[in-house]
């Protein structure tokens, strides 16, 4: 018996030891192999022989090659890196082999698009990714959304990005913000209520947690903006009315300009500065701010969430 | 010293599909067999005979009760070293020799390297295999590859051979031969345990039997003593057409198997009964007292007492034929 | 070394280069890198990625068939036929019969591997008509297949412990397709939230990792393996074998052979 159980506890440490080292080896081998699954898409760049390699089951390898782009994205990203050329391949293997993954090409028109660090900087690629969606599938108002946010946001076409969301508002299914965002880009109207709404939508509209996040941030950002430009302009009024600037908040709520404290979206106040601008108190915890700065610091970038642990 | 000491070993398997069902396959046995015996093991198929054998070898684990083996205990590692198996029916890796395949046993058994190829040349003579010696066992028929298990269980000179139905599947020839076989291991004082069906061999190697019928060890006893009692009857046959009157007059129960007659009465009337052939000018071919055979004892012990008679015959029926 | 573990170890490699099935398989593979030079021929420039692409993958595939094949027939045998009554009676511990029966199995399939690889580099010799530095990497390639049919081998002695031989078949192969897409599932893992996302990582650690061990399209195109993960893979495979065969040994303690 006692033979049986030194074998026996032998065995079973050696299966603890031997596992234990297998997951640490494991992150190991994936540390090393950061990005030869991605490079993978270097290799073959001909969807027809992916898909003949797939043995006709594409579907798997297009989610396989999805969940890889988002992968590459979110260590790149990690890495602080600058760098997402592959990011374009794995998007477009992805499509081809499955060109009705819509999540794809919405990853596709919010990273491919914006300038590194935040995307690859290839708003071309991201439009004829939103094209070549539209082309297989004609009834998905979210890829003339993305287009139209893509000529918006990234080429300051109002009259294609208006006729993008037009096209989209009259399909079948389609979202009640299409119509308004397409009146609103005919006539340029109200800046930021534009803004939110595209970004609104963006979130509305999906399911992938690298998308939604990147809308919040967007959404916080263009309240930090509008809270600074309104309270910039209050100040004004006040100068106004008084002849010199305020010293404080304080003086303000007293001339009935405003009530409370104002605050950030993060609930820490706004800070009135000696020259009558408005700062906000970090300014490198809110992303995307375009406004309340100090002069010459430049808009943070946000760091994305690490996918790879 | 007792070669084995089985004491209370029991086994229940738990079958169907979640082994939940518990199966009865050796009610708690006791046993003890001495050294230098040859002990049979008898039992109809599937009574329980190749579960106590692999229980003693430690194939399967006991549910309860434990085993000695030459004075240690059965879980011992040394004890493999001592003993010899022959599993029911044998099998072994198709694509060795004979000789490769005892020379491998050898080695697992610690056969010292400087004898054992001499001890397997040895072997293969001993079971009349030397001339096969060379072929791969995927060409042996079932009975050679009886006589290599038998010649794998004695390779090391075990003091006890344990053997499962040795005779099975063996032409009269070879029945014979492990007859012998089994006899001159009796004569080196080695230990013999063997289960078997067939009564003959029982009666003829044995030193005790023991009878195990639906898992339950249901008599143990001397061979000897068995048969040794007579029941004060005689067997006579002669050459005859016909059973003579006088000796249906003498109350004999005769029989007539072509020219021959059977006829078996009383001892008291042995010398009338002779009287009446002598007469007649019949010859007489043989005269012997009629023994207790070990098939009566046999038959006896299987046969389920009174108060169990209902429940064994529904198990029996649960468990089919074999096991 | 135990003595006895050496004993089973080549007697089980004996076993196993005397079946003829193995040399069918082998053939098969070597025909199939033979046609490599016939595909090479019609695609002009690309014979050498083909060689090797179809080479290593003919080498891969039937290796694991070989290795799932021998590593449950020779040991389900041993059970089903019997032939362990006989070993188990002597002094062989349960869990050295094991141990064996992976070094011997492990043995033949290196010498399988080594054949079916003359194959592969006799097409590269045609093909090219000399070989390059390039060619080393081939080597990594085929050494990292050699540790995949480790891992195969030592899954297949698990699944045998306590399964019968067509589920223990049915099994090592599922979890050779799902090994191969090891790294994908753990980036599905990593992107999954909440209990699912835990239990998904669970599972992805616990499959074997053969993504990492197919580097045949990285080396077909002469890319170098670095040689950290030449070592990680190494060191993986050992430890992978080693956890499969603790846990055959721990089933195999208290089994009973019927």
């Amino acid at each position: 018996m006692t033979a049986t159980l030194r074998v026996n506890l032998v065995a079973i440490a050696v299966l603890l030891i031997s596992m234990a080292g297998g997951v640490v080896t494991l992150d190991a081998i994936d540390h090393t192999r950061r990005q030869s699954l991605a490079q993978e898409a270097l290799y073959v760049r001909s969807s027809k022989a992916l898909r003949r390699m797939s043995l006709g089951y594409t579907g798997l390898l297009a989610d396989i090659y999805w969940t890889r782009a988002v992968q590459y994205f979110g260590e790149q990203h990690h890495a602080n890196s600058r760098d997402f050329r592959l990011l374009a391949p794995l998007l477009e293997v992805t499509t081809e082999l499955d060109p009705r993954l819509l999540p794809a090409y919405q990853f596709g028109a919010n990273f491919l698009a914006p300038q590194p660090p935040s995307g690859a900087g290839l708003p071309g690629a991201a439009l004829a990714l939103m094209k070549y969606g539209i082309e297989h599938n004609p009834d998905q108002w979210q890829l003339y959304y993305n287009m139209g946010f893509l000529y918006y946001t990234e080429f300051k076409d109002y009259a294609k990005a208006a006729d993008a969301f037009a096209q989209g508002a009259r399909l079948p299914v389609t979202n009640p913000f299409m119509p308004i965002l397409a009146a609103q880009m005919a006539q340029h109207a109200g800046e930021f209520d534009t803004a939110r709404m595209l970004w609104s939508t963006t979130y509305q509209s999906t399911q992938d947690a690298l998308v939604r996040q990147n809308a919040i941030e967007h959404l916080l950002a263009l309240r930090v903006d509008e809270d600074v430009t309104q309270l910039e302009q209050v100040v004004e009024e006040y100068r106004e009315q008084t002849g010199r600037l305020p010293a404080s908040m304080g003086d303000l709520e007293r001339a009935g300009l405003i009530h409370g404290t104002p605050a950030d979206p993060k609930g820490r106040p706004y800070r009135l500065m000696p020259d009558g601008r408005i700062e906000v108190q970090d300014s490198q915890s809110i992303f995307f701010i375009t406004k309340g700065l100090p002069p010459g610091v430049a808009p943070p970038q946000p760091v994305r969430i690490d996918t790879s642990h | 010293m007792a070669a084995i000491e089985i004491l209370d070993l029991e086994k229940n398997y738990l079958v169907g599909f979640w082994r939940k069902r518990p199966k009865l396959a050796l009610r708690p046995l006791r046993l003890t067999i001495e050294e230098g015996e040859v002990f049979g093991f008898l039992g109809p198929n599937g009574a329980g005979k190749t579960t106590t054998l692999k229980l003693l070898m430690g194939l399967v684990f006991p549910t309860g009760g434990t085993a000695r083996i030459l004075g240690k205990e059965m879980d011992d590692p040394r004890v493999k070293s001592e003993i010899g198996f022959l599993p029911e029916q044998p099998y072994f890796y198709d694509h060795l020799s004979a000789r490769e395949l005892l020379n491998y046993y050898g080695q697992l058994s610690g056969v010292p390297a400087k004898e054992r190829s001499a001890r397997v040349e040895q072997m293969l003579a001993r079971v009349g295999l030397s001339e096969s010696a060379g072929v791969q066992l995927r060409k042996f028929s079932k009975g050679m590859l009886q006589r290599v298990g038998l010649a794998q269980a004695i390779l090391h000179d075990p003091k006890l051979v344990f053997l499962d139905e040795p005779m099975s599947g063996l032409d009269p020839m070879g029945r014979r031969e492990v007859r012998d076989l089994i006899q001159q291991l009796r004569h080196e004082g080695k230990t013999v345990f063997f289960s078997t069906h067939i009564l003959s061999d029982a009666e003829a190697l044995c030193d005790r039997v023991g009878i195990i019928h639906q898992g339950e060890l249901r008599g143990v006893g001397a061979v000897a003593e068995l048969t040794s009692g007579t029941q004060g009857k005689i067997e006579i046959i002669f050459c005859a057409q016909r059973v003579p009157v006088g000796l249906t007059a003498l109350g004999a129960e005769s029989r007539i198997s072509g020219d021959m007659v059977n006829a078996v009465l009383l001892e008291e009337q042995q010398d009338a009964a002779l009287e009446v052939l002598r007469r007649e000018r019949l010859k007489l071919i043989s005269l012997m007292p009629v023994r207790s055979s070990l098939e009566e004892y046999y038959i006896q012990k299987l046969r389920p007492t009174e108060g169990q008679k209902e429940e064994g015959e529904n198990e029996a029926d649960r468990k089919g034929v074999g096991a | 070394m135990n003595s006895r573990i050496g004993y089973i170890a080549f007697n089980t490699f004996r076993e196993a280069v005397r079946d003829r099935v193995l040399y069918n398989l082998i053939a098969f593979a070597l025909l199939l890198s033979g046609a490599a030079i016939l595909v090479g021929e019609i695609s002009i420039d690309i014979e050498r990625l083909v060689v090797v692409n179809l080479g290593l993958t003919a080498v891969s595939l039937f290796g694991v068939v070989i290795a799932i094949f021998i590593g449950i027939g020779l040991v389900s045998k041993e059970i089903d036929k019997r032939t362990l009554y006989t070993v188990l009676s002597r002094p062989v511990r349960r869990w050295e019969f094991v141990v064996g029966k992976f070094f011997g199995l492990t043995g033949t399939l290196v010498v399988n591997t080594l054949f079916m690889a003359l194959g592969v580099f006799l097409a590269l010799l045609y093909v090219a008509h000399r070989f390059e530095k390039i060619d080393a990497w081939v080597l990594v390639a085929l050494y990292f297949i050699v540790l995949q049919f480790l891992i195969v081998c030592a899954l297949a002695l698990f699944f045998s412990s306590f399964s019968t031989p067509l589920m223990s078949a049915v099994f090592t192969f599922a979890l050779f397709v799902i090994g191969s897409l090891a790294e994908d599932l753990r980036g599905f893992a990593r992107i999954t939230q909440g209990v699912g996302g835990w239990l998904a990582m669970a599972i992805a650690y616990l499959v074997p990792n053969f993504s990492a061990l197919n580097v045949i399209n990285q080396v077909a195109h002469g890319d170098a393996v670095p040689g950290r993960l030449i070592l990680y893979n190494s060191v993986y495979a050992l430890l992978y074998s080693a956890m499969a065969i603790s846990g055959a040994v721990l089933i195999f303690q208290r089994r009973n052979l019927k």
